[in-house]
Formats: C-alpha cells, structure tokens, sequence
C-alpha cells in the first residue's frame, strides 16, 4: 500500500542498515516478535509473560499449601486434604480452616491486590516509587480504619468502609495539593510521602487515644499483621478484588498507552480522565481493604509490579503478573514471619518492610547513579 | 489583517488545494479561540485543512502554531468555535472513532523502556481494537505497511531507546500510520532531529501525501516548510496572517509581516521553490 524507500526483501533479521534494492516480497514478511496467536482474531501473547505468569502462580500456590501445614502444629498434606473435604478431625479441622486458611487466603489475595493497586499507581505517576505505601494512601486508609474502631463501630464491613474512606480522602487531597495544569508524578510522590509522614502521626495520635490493650493490638496492626485474619477479614477482601480487578484489567492498555505521554494516549483514542479516575478509585480501595484488614503492609505495592516487570521483560507493567507476584510474595513474606522466630510470631509487615527497604535503598541509589535518568523519548 | 488566500494548482500530482470542498474527510476551524488557563492564544480563527495536502503551519515562537495543531486534534477543548470534521464538531466524536481518522506525532511522546519497535508500532493499532476484537491479520498488515512506509523493518525488533533520533521519529511516525487515518497531525517532528534526519521525515511526510494522506504539520523551519509543504499556513499572534501555495507565501514582504525579519528571497535551485535568505545587517 505505502512505498516510499526501496527497502531488502525477505527476513529483517540480522541484516545491517543497509538497503538494498529488492523488491519486497509481502506475503514473506512477518513481524518480527515473539508473540503466540490464537486463532484469527486472537490475542497477541507473549510466550515469555505466559511462562513467568505460570511459574508466578505455581509458587504463590506452593507458598500458600505450604503455610497451611506448616507452624507449631505441623500437619502432613493428607491432613490437609481431609480438612478441606470436611472429613478431619474437630482439632485438625479448626487448626486448617478456620485459623490458617482464611491467613493464606488473605495474603494470597491481599498481595495480589496490592501489587495491583502499585502498579497502577507507578503507571499514573509514571515513576517506580509512585507505590500507595509511600505516598500515603495505605497510611490514611490506615488512619480510616483506626478512627472506625476508635469509635467503637468496628466489624466487617464498617472497618473496610472507613479505612475506604480515608484512603479515598487521603488520595484526593494529595492530588488536589499536587495540582497545576494537571498532576505531575513527581509532584504527587513528594506531595504523597509529605502526606504519608502527617497520617503517620495522626495515627500514633491516634494510638494514645485508645486503652492499653486496644492500642497493643492496634500498634501490631500498625506494623501489617495478618496474625489475627478470620474469614470475615477475607470476604471484604474478596468481594472488592472480584469486582475491580476485571474493571482494571479492561483499562490495563489504556493504562499503558498511557505511559507514552497524555497526547500519545489521547491520539490513540484513550480517554485520559475516565481511566485515570477509574484506575485511582479502584487502587485506592483495593489498597484500603487490605488495609482495614491487615493495617499498612509495607513494599508489598511497591516491590511487586517493578519485580514481575523484570521478569517479563514487558514494556509495560502487566496487571496478572504483578498480581501474582505480589500473592507470592506476601504470602511467602507471611511464611518467614511465622516462622522465622518460633514460638514468636513476628507481624508480615516486619518482614516486607526489611525486604522491600533494601530494595527501596538500591531503587534509590540506582537513580542517582544513572543521574535520575528519566525514559527515553 | 489581510486573509490572502492565493491558490496555485500544484505540479507534483497532489490535490489542488481548496479543489475538494465535497470529499469525505475535512478538518475544519471556524471560529476557533483557545488557550491555556487565563492565556488566550488563538484569536476566532479560521481554517480549512485543503484535502490531500501537506499543509505545514509555520510562524514565531508562541504565535499559537502547536495550539492550533493541538485543537485539531482535540487535545485542547476550544474556549468559542469549534473544530470541524466533515462538518460535524469533533467534540461529539468518540474517542476511538476519532483515532480511526485523526493520527497524531505528538511532541515529545515517551517510549517505554525496552519496547521493541514492532511493539510499538503495534500500539497505533489500538482504535482499531476493542474487548473482544484483540490482534487480527488486517493489524499486522498494517503495522508491516507503516514499518515498510518508514523503511522501519530491517529495525523492526530493535529496542527503540537504542536507535538515533531520526530513526526513533521514524518509528513513532510508523505509531501513527499504523492508525490508518486518512488525517495525520505532527506536531513539529523536526525538533531535535539533525539536517539530514530532519529531510528524512519531510521526505517522508511528502511521500505520504503524494500517496494520498492529508498532513498538517507545525514546523519552526521556514525554508523548509515552503520547500516541503502544498500548503502553507502563516500564523503571527493567534492569527492566521496568509496561506496558500508555498510560491505565494514565501515572499519578503510577508517574512518581514510574519517574523519581523528583513529577507531576500530567492529561488531554490533544486527545486524551484522560494527560499527566505536573511539579509545582512
């Protein structure tokens, strides 16, 4: 259809430059990628992200059976096959389902709604450290949820639905005060981690409001802690992630067109402030449900959308692998925490925060080294 | 200020401008005023995109060249007036309808880490696409066209932050003819790109012409537009000043009207064309 350069016939691969003068051979061409096909109108699919995915989901899953039968009181598979039937013992049954099922249950999809919310938000401020750990929107959900149980109203839909609201409210003002002709990223990172230092004193604020024991539960909490899930930590949870996830996964390309710059985007049909806005809403709540449940976990958002984008090779963060890398590693984060120092219980939150700070240090020293470079044009 | 429209029937085979008042696709400004926040830029102007052009717009700096371009291509919202397309207000087009149409080289677009320049090339293909209708036969036919029009496919798997600048503005150029549109927009592709790279894409914006596209560019080079373009458009504060032919608006009197610069103007020797020489003071 279009000519304009005589350009080399036949395979582009692993020639130079250098344009010969043959006449181009169509029906030969193929584009030169590493995508699988299904079918006419199929989707383009990466054979690398496919794998990756795979493998991702293989060890969230492990990780998660692993929790289950593990810890002061070991359990053989068999054990835990019976449970899951309903054909255990009264004992081994409570143990299974009611203690450490909803545990792994609630980090496999609490990292994966995490690593979500991260994703999206690194996506929309365009920089790795645009994470809703950092720039407060975990910590105000966390301070929703506190003045909920501060109050005395606390259960299994009030809780979620205050830290909701004060996620939504923290994640509103940061991008109301980052505000000039538009939201920069970098403005909302520091205008977020301002925010994120403020909610954290109100909520030790908050703390001392409390009696002692409710402020020594709450303090672990604090740190990120599923220690204390039931299942009516899980179905707020579940029933959050079962609604928002497929809405974000249908803007996932505009999310990514959209990293090409504003006028990239819109040139290409996206509509900027509808995906923008949905994206934030359900990242936010996302964020805060987990939160209302486990307090803020640190790193988890962070760490897991930037760990699967290595592992992919992609262009752009991928919201399933990030999902399950963050299952994976919250889960597996949770596994270190229950066992690590035994008979102690140590809160997840601990062991994100030890290994999501390294990660943070070397994010950091990594950017000052190549001079804060920013993406190439 | 004096409208002087001139046209002059071009020799190259392209569409006379202003001959197609009843073809499917025309871009239209009637009216238009825009601007950023208090900053009022384009003063009630007008302006027919001649069908099967390459109209390049051209003027000082800050004389609302880009926000003109921006505003065709709906990135801006008009403060009174309206764009039009195919005498329907643009506003009231879906966005995806519109990418189907409209194309655009947006300034300074950002490639993401590590894409590939096939992939990239591939996102132009996206208004085409929807939920259920992911990747099909007429994409890749498309995408290896926009990659054959630009002379991209021997670099069609290199990484596009590894390329040099006028390759890398070859391949957001591909972006957008993967799009298919019968309309493109480039919003100065020239900048940053050294001489020889900066001919590559006029070239290329020329042969998409002849090949039946409509281009409107904003260029800062003014010997190069009137080299390059069917149809120049010379702007000076938020106002249309001249347009038409490049032989008729490359002239002193207007170079000194448009740019306040006292000029000659010769005739290319290569191709026949004005070309502006400042004078020595």
């Amino acid at each position: 259809m279009l000519e304009t350069a005589p350009r080399r016939a036949g395979g582009p691969r692993g020639h130079d430059g250098s344009r010969g003068s043959g006449a181009p051979a169509r029906s030969e061409r193929r584009l030169p990628d590493r995508t699988l096909r299904l079918g006419r109108f199929g989707l383009r699919l990466d054979v690398r992200a496919i794998v990756v995915t795979l493998l991702l989901a293989a060890v969230a899953l492990s990780l998660g059976w692993w929790n289950l039968i593990s810890g002061s009181s070991a359990f053989t598979a068999a054990d835990a096959v019976d449970a899951l039937l309903g054909v255990a013992d009264d004992g081994t049954a409570r143990v299974i389902l009611d203690w450490r099922a909803p545990r792994v249950v609630f980090t496999l999809l609490g990292g994966a709604a995490l690593a979500v919310a991260g994703a999206v938000f690194q996506s929309q401020t365009r920089n790795p450290l645009g994470s809703p750990d950092i720039i407060g929107f975990s910590t105000g959900a966390y301070t929703g949820a506190l003045v909920v149980s501060l109050l005395g109203v606390g259960s299994t839909w009030s809780t979620p639905a205050g830290a909701v609201v004060g996620g939504l409210g923290t994640g509103v003002a940061v991008y109301l005060l980052a505000w000039r002709r538009g939201a920069s990223g970098l403005r909302i990172i520091l205008v977020g981690i301002g925010a994120s230092i403020f909610l954290g004193s109100v909520n030790s604020w908050l703390l001392t409001l409390m009696s002692r024991e409710d402020a020594l539960s709450a303090a672990t909490w604090g740190t990120g802690s599923v220690n204390d899930i039931t299942w009516a930590h899980v179905a707020p949870l579940l029933a959050a992630l079962a609604l928002l996830l497929p809405t974000m996964l249908v803007h996932g390309t505009d999310m990514t067109l959209m990293e090409m710059g504003d006028d990239a985007a819109q040139g290409l049909g996206v509509r900027l402030e509808r995906v923008r806005l949905i994206q934030f809403l359900c990242g936010i709540v996302l964020v805060s449900v987990v939160t209302a449940g486990a307090g803020p976990i640190a790193f988890v958002a962070l760490v897991a959308p930037q760990l699967a984008l290595r592992l992919t090779r992609a262009a752009a963060v991928q919201l399933i692998p990030a999902a399950l890398m963050g299952a994976a590693l919250l889960v597996g984060a949770d596994l270190l925490a229950r066992s690590a120092l035994l008979p102690v219980q140590l809160p997840v939150g601990v062991i994100t925060l030890c290994v999501g700070g390294v990660y943070l240090v070397w994010l950091l020293v990594g950017a000052g080294r190549s001079g804060g470079r920013g993406r190439s044009r | 200020m004096t409208d002087r429209q001139t046209e002059i029937a071009e020799g190259q085979g392209a569409v006379p401008p202003q001959a197609a008042a009843d073809v499917d696709h025309r871009l239209v400004a009637a009216g238009l005023s825009a601007g950023y926040d208090e900053r009022r830029v384009l003063e009630e102007l007008d302006l027919q995109v001649p069908e099967g052009s390459f109209t390049v717009i051209i003027g000082p700096n800050a004389c609302g060249k880009s926000t003109l371009l921006r505003s065709l291509a709906r990135l801006l919202r008009p403060e009174s007036g309206e764009v039009l397309l195919d005498g329907s207000s643009i506003a009231s087009v879906p966005a995806k309808a519109l990418a189907r149409t409209i194309g655009l080289l947006p300034q300074s677009p950002t490639a993401p880490d590590g894409i590939s320049v096939a992939d990239l090339v591939s996102r132009g293909r996206h208004p085409h696409q929807g939920l259920m209708r992911r990747w099909s036969r007429a994409d890749e036919e498309a995408v290896l066209a926009a990659l054959e029009a630009t002379g991209m496919v021997e670099l069609a798997d290199r990484p596009v932050d590894e390329l040099s600048g006028g390759q890398r503005q070859r391949a957001w150029i591909a972006m957008a003819l993967a799009q298919q549109t019968p309309l493109l927009l480039l919003d100065e592709p020239t900048t940053y790109l050294d001489i020889a790279h900066q001919i590559e894409v006029l070239e290329l914006c020329a042969a998409l012409q002849r090949q039946g596209r409509t281009l409107v560019a904003v260029l800062h080079d003014l010997n190069q537009a009137l080299r390059h373009a069917t149809h120049v458009v010379a702007m000076r504060e938020g106002r249309i000043v001249a347009q038409g032919a490049p032989e008729a608006v490359g002239t002193a009197e207007l170079v000194e009207e448009v740019f306040g610069l006292a000029s000659r103007v010769i005739e290319d020797p290569e191709t026949g064309r004005p070309l502006v020489i400042p004078r020595a003071p």
